[in-house]
């Protein structure tokens, strides 16, 4: 099915174009239930990150302080990566087997479909999330100078941002083997350039400056700042909105690409 | 381009015993191809009528334009009373794909328990929910299987399940593309007489296409569709005896005959 853009008059918006409460959080259990009859994909979500961060402390085993470093921008990246993942492909497969097509047939705001989604791998994010970072510092050492809350804060807000492009990406992808080359496109691309490799402002010019524009970076810049400051440092909170703003803006964006009618 | 009125106010909705669905020079096109041609019928309400024709014909693209997920429609549609894919509508209709649209990691209470709760939310609403989906499971004859996972069963007990999900809430108008491929005699009996007893007792108008003629005999109307054109429009009895044929594949198969030499014939004058 495709999503070409249509010339049809539609209805003006649906009355349902606010947000329904009960519909977000009935499509959120059901995406929880969806993923409860896969104990194996959980298992994946929940334990990937720790098993990586515990290799990574082992790898650097002679330099804790790049360990510091990197581990922190990881603990932003991780649920990034996996919510990007999960939520391609789930949406990609809502498409392909025709119960979206059925969902935009019924009283269901477009808006609803998106927060539960958001909401449901929001949850999984958080308990992954929380159990990454409480692996890190309290059994690898890493050493934070900030609050573990904030981490926690800024790799909620990594959650949102990759559960709202996958479902952007997940529009422009007609197959699961394109929705999984879209990762090192999309993903991959933001991590050389976030600054987890080499600082930022050590990078061309022109690569810093496209470097500016990705939301990854941020997530990133967010980590550092928490890492190397006792409190809520201004440059925090102005990285936080930032991709907070930009899960908002990509997720707008997804929604666009959900068509009551289709070709 | 259709649908103007509904954007400046929404019109009164017309009185019950108007037409379920009536369409005027309706067309539709998907890429280069126009796939229905100035279309012109009326589905009358609280009947079963069927949508005939052999496949690529435009069944399943008028079905969508009718439930309101076909893009590029001009002309006339309307259904129950509003132009098709109205909002008010889409709790109105229920619609059932020809592949079986529902969650193959949900059990089929799960499945039609969120189906469920997008048509009719809230927790003051859960005791009517799960009557409604206990009675939808039960319709569609699944009862033995409630906790099954949707992906553990088979076609014909999919394509069921994604049924019982259209039969929840109980619509006025139901649309079903092909309910009955692929399944044994004795089911696609129950169904039909499910179907019948649905138009009897509740007052629903049923949309059902098929490409099985003998499923015709059925239908209290049938449309005729070949090419993205209605062939006929009549009732199956009208049909046999206006073609004088035994029966509706029969009938069928005269007005398709008829068709093509009269585009003969017209080719040609026009030479």
């Amino acid at each position: 099915m495709t999503t070409t853009t249509s010339t049809t008059t539609t209805p003006r918006p649906a009355p349902t174009g606010a947000l329904s409460p009960a519909r977000t959080t009935a499509t959120a259990a059901r995406v929880l239930r969806q993923l409860l009859h896969d104990p194996r994909t959980i298992a994946l979500m929940l334990l990937v990150p720790c098993v990586m961060l515990f290799l990574l402390r082992y790898v650097f085993d002679g330099s804790p302080r790049t360990f510091d470093n990197i581990g922190a921008s990881l603990l932003g990246i991780f649920p990034l990566i996996t919510m990007f993942l999960v939520t391609s492909i789930a949406t990609l497969r809502e498409r392909t087997s025709g119960t979206l097509e059925r969902l935009l047939a019924m009283p269901l705001g477009k808006g609803d479909l998106i927060a539960g989604y958001a909401l449901a791998f929001g949850t999984l994010a958080i308990i992954q999330s929380a159990l990454a970072t409480g692996l890190a510092l309290w059994f690898l050492g890493l050493d934070v100078t900030g609050s573990p809350w904030l981490l926690l804060l800024v790799a909620l807000l990594d959650a949102l941002l990759g559960t709202a492009l996958g479902l952007f990406v997940s529009a422009f992808a007609a197959s699961e083997f394109q929705a999984v080359q879209f990762m090192p496109a999309v993903i991959f691309t933001q991590l050389l350039l976030c600054g987890l490799f080499t600082p930022r402002d050590n990078m061309h010019p022109a690569l810093e400056a496209i470097s500016n524009v990705l939301p990854m970076s941020y997530a990133v810049d967010g980590m550092n700042e928490v890492l190397k400051h006792t409190d809520m440092t201004a440059n925090f909170v102005r990285d936080a909105l930032i991709v907070a703003c930009c899960a908002l803006l990509v997720l707008g964006l997804g929604a666009a690409t959900l068509r009551r009618r289709t070709a | 381009m259709m649908n103007y009125s509904s954007t400046r106010s929404d019109p009164p909705e017309t009185p019950d015993t108007a037409a379920a669905i009536r369409a005027e020079s309706l067309n539709v096109v998907r890429g280069p191809r126009q796939v229905l041609r100035d279309l012109e019928f009326t589905v009358p309400r609280g009947q079963i009528t069927g949508l005939l024709g052999p496949s690529g014909c435009g069944k399943t693209t008028l079905m969508r334009a009718i439930v309101g997920t076909q893009a590029k429609v001009t002309g006339t549609l309307d259904v129950l009373g509003r132009p098709a894919g109205h909002p008010t509508l889409r709790t109105r209709i229920g619609y059932v794909t020809q592949a079986p649209s529902v969650y193959d990691d949900l059990t089929i209470r799960q499945n039609l328990d969120y189906f469920a709760a997008i048509l009719d939310p809230g927790h003051t609403a859960a005791d009517r929910r799960h009557e409604n989906v206990t009675r939808a499971i039960a319709d569609v004859d699944l009862t033995s299987h409630t906790d099954a996972l949707a992906g553990n069963l088979s076609g014909g007990q999919r394509s069921r399940v994604s049924l019982a999900v259209a039969l929840l809430g109980t619509p006025e108008l139901l649309v079903l593309d092909e309910p009955t491929v692929g399944l044994d005699p004795v089911l696609r009996r129950d169904l039909w007489n499910l179907f019948h007893d649905i138009a009897a007792s509740r007052g629903a108008t049923l949309l059902i296409s098929s490409h099985v003629m003998d499923e015709a005999e059925r239908c209290h109307r049938l449309l005729l569709m070949r090419e993205g054109q209605i062939l006929a429009d009549d009732t199956p009895d009208a049909l046999r005896t206006r073609t004088g044929s035994e029966t509706v594949e029969a009938a069928f198969l005269h007005l398709v005959d008829e068709a093509v030499a009269a585009a003969a014939r017209a080719k040609e004058t026009t030479r």
